[in-house]
């Protein structure tokens, strides 16, 4: 008998699940801007990340892979900007990743089902399968996926062998740690962040912090008008 | 095999000619190699502009490929006789700009051996299965029906009765492959650019235009190389069609920039105010653009005056100027505009480099590579049909 990658992975979380007897999950995060920025040069959770995930630090702009980085308000909710938007917001970075839509625009068009929608909401990667196209990273409407565009090995400052690097001329992005889930662990980013503006939770638990905060407090989330449903939550 | 005996027959210009063609394919090979050994980084490509140069292309010859229906359906649905000595030269095009069209897609892979991955899992809902399918399928069908058209005519006889299914499956499917390239684009959530509904019919409008413009030019140096006559009318005819092909796609052009700009909703108009302006002084491609415009006003002013266009030396320069500006215009500026600015509002520039260029460099010339041999094969077959007939 012969078992493709794919139907071995399948197996594996079909017993998981069935062995909890649980309902699946809807991961989502909650971040807080206010918390994040006390330390305005704090790149904790970035690093924490990268080197988890192996990811490498190239020096050339174009060709960086980033999983989780900062940008500018303006440029993650663009609708949002406007000359007289909070001065604080107006100039500060805040978080971007990706958003593990619910209605992935990547999923849709990629033609190998390389990257695909878990159960639980995570939008996973078959780096063995992807042929490299692209053409999810034109479907992401956030800029949230990094193409391999040399050999990235070489350029991994130390790495961790609990994860696979990758080959060039593949695509990958953030996985929402599902590693470290698997093992009962929250995202790496998470753990890292010394002020907890990282909020990782069960949306389908009413009770998960996640749900707490969103229920008690204004969040925005980049882009909702494009009907992809991001999963990243911004309070505000 | 079938027919290939016919294209090792030539003048010494003929053999000059495929050697120089051999020799930017060589180098072109030698520069896929090293990027195969690099990565897609050899490319000017980046984190913004994740598409570039050899997508354009695909995309363009897609085009190119399609407009073969401009010949085949007056000569097969409306009997249209005038165009029976150029059918073959159409359906040979096509056959050409499919081949050079998937080669686009094929160098641009980051993992060009996956490539059969596509085929191992089906996947229905991508676009990008349906583009290969269609432009796979279409190789085909015109493969099958110039092989069996062409032999037919070799041994003066009437093609079989099922090639004419064949070539009118050949019809749609030619509209449906330029329609699905488009929607590769039209259906981003998160590209204003492209997303919008004008798009398909906008790349048939221009498909029909930029093909038949080659293919006058194709069939106006075929006569002065190789004393071969497509017929005083049949080129009139096809630059009507051009014509109006023209006109239809400037029109749908001018559709979108009063949509984007009578609205001014900032994303649909910044991939225009980049393309013709610049954007943050970011401006590389604007000369290009705006010759782009220049030719297409040009080329109008030759083709709607009857006076001009039935001239054919005018009616060269006219399909000229058509093919340049769309070649610009599609093959340059539709692709690379789409991801300038970025989601994240970045201005990253894109400029291919030496590489990347001998790559492109080397695919044209495998188009023209095929183009010339059939073109040969095409011409032998009449000259010794025409011989045989004198001889009775």
């Amino acid at each position: 008998m012969t078992i493709h990658r794919r139907g071995f992975l399948c197996t594996l979380a079909l017993a998981a699940n069935s062995s909890a007897q649980a309902p699946a999950k809807r991961w989502a995060m909650v971040i807080d801007p206010q918390k994040c920025l006390k330390d305005k040069g704090c790149t904790k959770c970035i690093e924490a990340c990268h080197k988890t995930h192996n990811v490498p630090a190239l020096a050339e702009a174009r060709h960086q892979v980033k999983w989780i980085w900062k940008e500018p308000f303006g440029h993650a909710f663009p609708s949002e900007q406007g000359e007289h938007v909070r001065e604080e917001l107006k100039h500060q970075p805040v978080l971007v990743f990706c958003n593990h839509c619910d209605e992935p625009p990547c999923v849709r068009v990629c033609p190998t089902q390389a990257t695909w929608k878990r159960a639980d909401g995570i939008v996973m990667m078959d780096w063995h399968r992807c042929i490299g196209c692209r053409y999810c990273i034109a479907g992401c409407p956030y800029g949230s996926r990094s193409f391999n565009w040399v050999d990235p090995r070489p350029h991994i400052r130390q790495i961790n062998t609990d994860f696979p690097t990758r080959a060039k001329g593949v695509v990958e992005k953030c996985t929402f740690c599902e590693e470290r889930l698997a093992q009962g662990q929250p995202p790496a980013c998470v753990e890292a962040c010394p002020e907890k503006a990282l909020v990782f939770g069960d949306l389908r638990d009413p009770q998960s912090e996640a749900r707490k905060l969103l229920r008690a407090r204004f969040s925005i989330r980049r882009k909702p008008e494009l009907g992809t449903k991001p999963e990243i939550y911004y309070l505000v | 095999m079938f027919m290939f005996e016919k294209a090792v027959v030539g003048s010494r210009r003929y053999w000059i000619w495929l050697l120089c063609l051999l020799v930017i394919i060589g180098a072109g090979f030698l520069c896929y190699l090293r990027q195969l050994e690099y990565g897609l980084g050899i490319t000017g490509l980046s984190r913004d502009v994740t598409w570039g140069l050899c997508i354009a292309q695909s995309t363009f010859l897609a085009g190119v490929a399609a407009s073969a229906v401009m010949v085949v359906l007056p000569y097969y649905l409306h009997d249209y006789r005038a165009f029976g000595r150029i059918t073959i030269l159409g359906q040979f095009l096509a056959i050409a700009a499919v081949t050079m069209c998937m080669l686009f897609i094929f160098v641009d892979l980051g993992q060009p051996s996956r490539v059969i991955n596509v085929l191992l899992y089906p996947t229905p809902g991508s676009i990008m299965f349906w583009d290969l399918i269609s432009l796979g399928g279409y190789l085909l069908l015109n493969a099958v029906i110039a092989l069996v058209t062409l032999g037919a005519e070799r041994r003066d006889a009437a093609p079989p009765g099922w090639i004419k299914p064949v070539i009118f499956i050949s019809i749609p499917w030619a509209m449906g492959m330029c329609t699905v390239t488009a929607f590769l684009y039209s259906g981003l959530p998160g590209r204003s650019f492209w997303l919008t509904a004008i798009l398909a019919p906008r790349f048939l409008a221009s498909a029909f235009s930029s093909g038949p413009a080659l293919l006058i030019l194709l069939c106006l140096a075929m006569r002065r190389l190789a004393k071969f006559d497509p017929g005083r009318d049949a080129i009139r005819r096809l630059g009507l069609i051009v014509t109006y092909a023209m006109l239809i796609n400037v029109f749908f052009f001018l559709m979108e920039v009063f949509t984007a700009f009578y609205s001014r909703i900032p994303e649909h108009m910044e991939h225009f105010r980049y393309l013709f302006a610049g954007l943050e002084g970011r401006a590389s491609l604007v000369p290009w653009m705006w010759t782009s415009l220049a030719l297409a006003a040009v080329s109008l002013v030759l083709l709607v005056a009857p006076r001009y266009r039935n001239e054919e030396k005018v009616l060269a320069v006219a399909c000229g100027t058509v093919f340049l500006s769309l070649w610009i215009d599609k093959g340059l500026g539709l692709i690379v505009g789409g991801f300038i600015p970025s989601p994240l509002g970045a201005v990253t520039e894109y400029a291919p480099t030496l590489p990347e260029l001998a790559i492109s460099l080397a695919i044209w010339a495998v188009g023209l590579l095929m183009l010339t041999v059939f073109y040969r094969i095409a011409l032998a077959v009449r000259e010794s049909l025409a011989a045989a007939r004198q001889e009775v």
